[in-house]
């Protein structure tokens, strides 16, 4: 199956090893990945931010890189529900309405790609240790995707996961409102990672780089050795052997 | 006290709530076991989502026929012998009932709880009038008795404040002696207030719906005193937003079932009526009977891209979930109404000038879109508000450059590309063992409480790797 890797400026800037991570893990499991050189942001800051014709030029740039594709995958679900939102904001625009509701119907957020199109659960990952989930807001709520990363992380041998206490509650990062009101956004990432400390897991995992900078700089600037990872890694991860160690995405 | 509760700037009164420890734990224990609660009550219901439906179009047909349904409402009140008045600001609404009050020759009024009240300052003016006024529902008999402190919630006004501090303003200002149960508190001013049940000359009291095929409106409240307001003076006034009314019976059911639930967790509350003016022959009741139709802005929304705000039902859901309000409180929001349903109608009422900042005080978690009962998209109205606000030209000038500069860099793969290039070389400037520690204006707040690692070196970035995996592949 071909697949179009939808990379995220964040995993481009910031975590490549995510974007490593999911490619080995799609290729592992059959899929031959394309990668469109000319994208680069789903458009979503500017958007959010009231900015509708700026971040149009990025959705623009987007519709025509994946033009071609037959899927597109990628490691946030707040990316890829940002993509599921063009359809809103182009309709009635005659150039851009249908190639916003091709892409929309073509697009998957990585969990829910493995689970949903490809029917796996089990991709044969292990990785000994305690962790817990970060459900990202815009993931559940906007794309619509509980159960996958879920259904996937069960199969992961010798995980065990710990329930996290106000998972619906937002960490604070909604991209520029963690930039724009700070004060606010630092309180509400507080309040998540007593939550995370609480559960005395050794391991953070989450489908969304965005929310693990948030979470994973707050507990790293507080000393806690709680480890972040994308479940991109964790479904990439065969050594049982994980230490407790202070890294950080 | 009018929709602006507090006129300094929202970034003082956000710094309050966040350094108001006690508010904030009082406000987050009240929506952690009210969304519980809410969660179980719904469910109890059999398909919420389906009920959820009903309750949006219900709303949506309504206000598409609001012309028909008010006339027939009109219609129907007079035909009972009551009076109904359209008020087209808040200054025509509270002056009608001041002349009505004078007219009367009344001077002790007794008041059940209502947000269109507050919007229509209608207390200022009654007390200027020289009025005696005691607010009823025991939440808003507390904030009066602290000074007219401002509601914090839109279904339960005190939640900012515990028991001690209620037990604190019943000691100071009633002279109360006894100790910090609510049992004893409530029973406290439940003494208080029967007496002036008995001596008021005039019931003022909220509508949760006007049903129009009835000429009657609808109380929902938990204590009962709505309805010892409308019934006891010989005078009732009711105050409705121009929005809130239904067809008949059958959609205020519907409507009071998702009220209920959403606000307060119970199937119903304690307290339901159907009420208005008084048919001959009875024995008990109001001998007169007015109804006050508010629009004060609301035409201008119908319609309009904010259109489906009117739906709202005022069941406070969306604030019990809210992670901003959890730690801001009502109070930062600087309007009688707070959370996210107050971020996209305070705007609307009160106009970007006084609360352009409302829009962005949300992380667009969309906490507030997925509980709403009647389905509102609220953060996609808040989106659309930062879009008029952007619009308009009223961010600043800084933050607009940037956002064209971004916008054009987001979009462009020749410039990405070159940033990612850049990108660590440049950030070695600003950082300090791999972390970012100095940064532009931009993300000088979030590198503060959080660390943030530096852009890879082009070397170890994903495209590189890509590339190399692709010369390995010889693809
Ligand atoms: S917006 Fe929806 S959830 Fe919020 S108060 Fe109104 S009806 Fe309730």
């Amino acid at each position: 199956m071909k697949v179009s890797f939808f990379s995220t400026c964040l995993v481009d800037l910031m975590t490549p090893k995510v974007g490593i991570a999911m490619v080995e893990v799609l290729v592992r499991l059959g899929c031959e990945i394309d990668y469109p050189a000319s994208q680069v942001c789903c458009g979503q800051p500017a958007y959010n931010s009231g900015y509708l014709e700026d971040s149009k030029l990025a959705m623009k740039n987007m519709m025509l890189a994946f033009e071609s594709s037959d899927y597109v995958v990628g490691p946030s679900g707040s990316c890829v529900a940002m993509f599921h939102e063009y359809p809103k904001i182009f309709k009635g625009d005659p150039e851009w309405e249908l190639k916003a509701v091709t892409l929309k119907e073509k697009s998957y957020e990585f969990t829910q790609f493995i689970v949903k199109v490809l029917g796996i659960t089990d991709v044969g990952a292990s990785l000994d240790g305690t962790a817990t989930y970060h459900r990202s807001c815009h993931m559940t709520r906007l794309l619509g995707e509980k159960e996958t990363p879920f259904q996937l992380l069960e199969h992961v041998k010798g995980l065990h996961m710990e329930p996290l206490k106000n998972s619906d509650n937002c960490c604070g990062f909604g991209g520029t409102f963690s930039v724009k009101m700070p004060d606010i956004s630092e309180q509400m990432v507080d309040e998540k990672s007593s939550c995370i400390i609480d559960t005395e897991a050794d391991i953070l995992i989450s489908a969304d780089m965005g929310c693990l900078l948030n979470i994973g700089g707050r507990l790293f600037r507080k000393g806690e050795p709680v480890k972040i990872m994308h479940i991109a890694e964790v479904l990439n991860h065969q050594n049982p052997v994980i230490a407790k160690g202070g890294s950080q995405s | 006290m009018s929709l602006q509760t507090d006129k300094r700037d929202f970034s003082e009164r956000t710094t309050d709530g966040l350094g108001d420890s006690f508010m904030r734990n009082a406000v987050g224990s009240a929506q952690d076991s009210l969304k519980t609660r809410r969660l179980s009550a719904a469910t109890a219901l059999g398909d919420w989502e389906q009920w959820r439906t009903a309750g949006q179009q219900i709303r949506q047909h309504t206000l598409q026929n609001l012309d028909y349904y008010l006339e027939q409402l009109a219609g129907n009140i007079e035909k009972k012998g009551g009076h109904i008045y359209f008020a087209a600001t808040k200054e025509e609404a509270s002056s009608y009932i001041r002349d009505v009050i004078v007219q009367k020759q009344a001077k002790k009024i007794v008041k059940s709880k209502s947000m269109v009240t507050e919007e229509i300052d209608l207390n200022h003016v009654l007390i200027e009038a020289g009025c005696e006024l005691i607010e009823t529902d025991l939440g808003e008999y507390i904030l009066q008795m602290d000074d007219w402190d401002p509601p914090s919630h839109i279904v339960a006004p005190a939640l900012h404040k515990d028991r001690r501090q209620i037990q604190r303003v019943f000691a100071e200002k009633l002279g109360y002696t006894d100790d910090e149960s609510p049992e004893k508190l409530a029973r406290f001013a439940r003494k208080v207030l029967r007496q002036k049940f008995l001596e008021a000359e005039v019931g003022i009291t909220g509508c949760n719906f006007a049903v129009a095929n009835l000429g009657a409106i609808n109380l929902v409240t938990n204590e009962g005193n709505g309805d010892l307001t409308a019934a006891i003076p010989k005078t009732h006034i009711a105050v409705m937003g121009m929005e809130r009314i239904v067809p008949t019976l059958a959609e205020m059911e519907v409507l009071d079932n998702l009220l209920c639930r959403s606000a307060v967790g119970q199937k119903l509350t304690s307290y339901i009526t159907v009420m208005g003016p008084s048919a001959a022959g009875d024995t008990d009741g109001p001998e007169e009977f007015h109804l006050v139709v508010v629009d004060n802005g609301r035409s201008d929304i119908l319609g309009s891209e904010f259109n489906e705000a009117l739906q709202c039902i005022r069941c406070g859901a969306c604030l019990n979930v809210c992670p901003v309000y959890r730690h801001i409180g009502g109070h930062a929001y600087g309007s009688i109404y707070p959370g996210p349903i107050g971020a996209v109608i305070t705007p609307l009422l009160g106009g970007y000038d006084d609360f352009k900042e409302l829009p962005f005080a949300s992380s667009l978690c969309a906490a507030c879109t997925d509980v709403c009962p009647v389905r509102i998209p609220l953060h996609e109205q808040l989106i659309r508000h930062r879009q008029n606000i952007v619009k308009e030209n009223r961010t600043g000038s800084m933050e607009r450059f940037q956002m064209k500069a971004v916008g054009r860099l987001l979009s462009s793969p020749a410039l990405f590309g070159k940033t990612l290039r850049f990108a660590h070389p440049a950030s070695r400037l600003m950082s300090k063992h791999g972390r970012i520690v100095r940064g532009p204006e931009l993300i000088r707040g979030w590198i503060g409480s959080r660390d943030l690692s530096q852009p890879v070196k082009q070397q170890d970035s994903f495209r590189a790797w890509l590339d190399k995996r692709k010369g390995e592949s010889g693809q």
